[in-house]
């Protein structure tokens, strides 16, 4: 049998080619996806089976069952998986215009810039008694602004006469060390108690998400991710270099600003939601890479699922094997991704 | 007169403040292979850059079939000419048929990535470098003949008239540059498509090309055919190099061997011990 698949209809019209290969990880990697969810949804202080807990997703159950899975467990799994998805695809697109498979969205500063806005936020916004003066529900505003303030800002550095992706990696891990630097700063200087806030945010966690969360990211997430995948005919062409593009009739500039932009709002957004996980935008389209190749076509929906697998287990993990602590699930994407970088560099080092 | 596929008129070219080309007029024509030769940082490669859009003219324009490119769209140029630019590098498991179907690039939409022609194109490409049986392999895998042909592959799914390519030849041991070229030879002789290209062996140059541009000082020192323009003194004047041109014995087509000291450094060694 063939490795791929022609479709072709509407009189030709529409065509496209699969990879058979790549669509059976891809359905695979969407039934884990599905499974973990309904498991996850059911583990925690109180057991639900996953049979009671499609029932409750279908409107059943008992009171008990549907106030927990409705209202404490499901809009941190849907943030979680949603999360998952953004910084995977993000860090998908990130690896590929920088043409380093070790690019992750930390590298473009945007994680840092938000974390500085979050820390900014909760200084400048605490009054003498270490109360906030506003909402804290504006806090994912800040930490989505300064994130695409930094992302802006890297861009504009990175220029000259267009923009390689070599200075863009330098530049942004300038930016990132600085960014850090004012986090560390403003956190000693602020309130205490503000400080260990920010930590725990600082790390990434989706604990405490409303359904007010899962409104404003859900839409923003799926639309990007679209977009995205609408682009992977370009993002192919961009991996190739910038000579070979430019000579196939791509606008390599211009593609390359819409990427970047696609990809720092989808940070952004995340860091907004869940703070600053990390590794899973390295790691899972890494992990991508190896089962289904280097075509995005194939790589960024592949990716999202890991992305979201991830995320969904590493919070499952965070939320019960401390039980009744809560350990925040970045510490977990970053104790199964440091190691993971740490197999790459050790990999790529004999290439 | 011919008709020219690509034409320049007072093209000046440069690096920041470093002129590299200057006030070039340059006439390729049609269906022949033209090789650029020079020493080392003449401007050859430069030159067919920026014939290929890669690099901006500083002054100067460039004209496809007669038409000015800067005033064509980029997927137009895309359709009419191809380039393989130096030591490209494929992703990390990127199989030959999914490098090859980018060279449609410039034809497809996202509704349609995979009509009948693409693929059509696709596979002749595929056969036109002998490379059929390794189309699901992992183009890293590749040995740098193979790898060399499937870039050519991807360039020739771009069904243009005319193909650029950077000294497609380097890094490839002598094996795979006559392979390389044979079959660029072919593809000219059988479809009558124009190449442009750089090469650094002159002899090679002299062996494929129909026409000859050899660069020195920013401009065009000579252009025409190998037998007409290669001399001696024309090797002294561009590579600044003495050589004596013979006959190549296959094919009749001049031959640069150059003169340096050779095995001699070991007699004038003797001598001044003496």
């Amino acid at each position: 049998m063939s490795k791929n698949k022609t479709v072709r209809f509407l009189n030709g019209k529409v065509s496209f080619l699969f990879d058979r290969r790549a669509i059976k990880v891809f359905s695979i990697a969407a039934i884990t996806a599905a499974i973990i969810f309904i498991i996850s949804t059911g583990i925690g202080d109180m057991k639900i089976s996953p049979l009671s807990v499609i029932n409750v997703l279908f409107g059943g159950g008992t009171q008990m069952e549907q106030l927990v899975v409705t209202s404490l467990r499901l809009p941190r799994i849907i943030v979680a998986l949603m999360v998952g998805m953004s910084l995977a695809v993000a860090g998908a697109i990130l690896q590929g215009m920088i043409r380093n498979p070790l690019a992750s969205p930390d590298i473009l500063g945007t994680t840092g810039g938000a974390a500085v806005a979050v820390v900014g936020f909760l200084a400048f916004f605490s009054d003498e008694n270490n109360a906030l003066t506003v909402s804290i529900k504006w806090m994912p505003l800040a930490a989505f602004i300064g994130a695409g303030v930094i992302a802006i800002l890297v861009y504009i550095l990175a220029w000259k006469n267009g923009v390689s992706p070599f200075r863009l990696v330098l530049i942004g891990i300038g930016v990132s060390a600085l960014m850090q630097a004012l986090t560390t700063l403003m956190m000693i200087l602020g309130p205490i108690y503000r400080a260990s806030q920010a930590n725990i945010w600082i790390t990434g966690t989706v604990n405490g998400t409303t359904w007010d969360n899962v409104k404003i990211l859900v839409p923003i997430s799926v639309i990007l991710v679209m977009i995205a995948l609408f682009m992977t005919r370009d993002m192919n062409i961009q991996e190739l270099g910038d000579d070979i593009a430019t000579g196939v009739g791509s606008h390599v500039q211009r593609q390359r600003i819409f990427f970047l932009v696609i990809s720092a709002a989808l940070i952004g957004v995340s860091v907004a939601f869940a703070g600053g996980i990390g590794f899973v935008g390295l790691m899972a389209p890494h992990m991508a890479r190896r089962l289904v190749g280097s075509s995005f076509g194939a790589l960024l929906p592949v990716s999202a699922l890991i992305g979201g697998i991830l995320v969904m287990l590493a919070d499952l993990v965070g939320r019960t094997l401390f039980s009744p602590l809560e350990v925040p699930a970045g510490i977990f994407t970053s104790a199964i991704g440091a190691p993971y970088f740490i197999y790459l560099l050790f990999r790529t080092r004999n290439s | 007169m011919m008709a020219q596929a690509i034409e320049t008129k007072e093209l000046t070219l440069s690096y920041g403040e470093s002129i590299i080309i200057e006030e070039m007029d340059l006439r390729i024509p049609k269906g022949k292979i033209t090789v650029f030769i020079g020493g080392n940082g003449c401007g050859k490669s430069t030159l067919l850059r920026s014939i290929a859009r890669l690099l901006k003219p500083k002054t100067g324009s460039i004209y496809l079939e007669g038409t000015a490119i800067a005033n064509m769209s980029t997927k137009d140029v895309a359709k009419q000419m191809a380039i393989l630019p130096q030591s490209p590098v494929a992703p990390e498991g990127l199989t030959v048929l999914q490098l090859v179907k980018q060279g449609r690039y410039p034809y497809q939409t996202w509704l349609k990535q995979w009509t009948k022609e693409d693929e059509k194109i696709v596979n002749d490409a595929l056969k036109a470098t002998g490379i059929e049986e390794l189309k699901d392999r992992a183009v890293d895998s590749l040995s740098g003949g193979q790898r060399q042909r499937a870039w050519i592959a991807m360039t020739l799914a771009q069904d243009t008239d005319i193909i650029l390519l950077d000294e497609p030849t380097t890094y490839l041991d002598m094996a795979h540059q006559i392979e390389i070229l044979d079959l660029l030879f072919e593809l000219n002789e059988k479809e009558n498509r124009t190449i442009v290209m750089v090469l650094h062996d002159l002899n090679l140059a002299c062996r494929y090309a129909h026409n000859i541009v050899a660069i020195k000082n920013k401009e065009i020192f000579a252009q025409g055919k190998p037998e007409d323009v290669i001399n001696s003194r024309l090797v002294e004047k561009v590579f600044e190099m003495e050589c004596e041109i013979t006959t190549d014995p296959l094919f009749g087509t001049p031959m640069c061997i150059p003169c340096g000291k050779g095995r001699c450094i070991l007699k004038q060694r003797v001598s001044a011990h003496a």
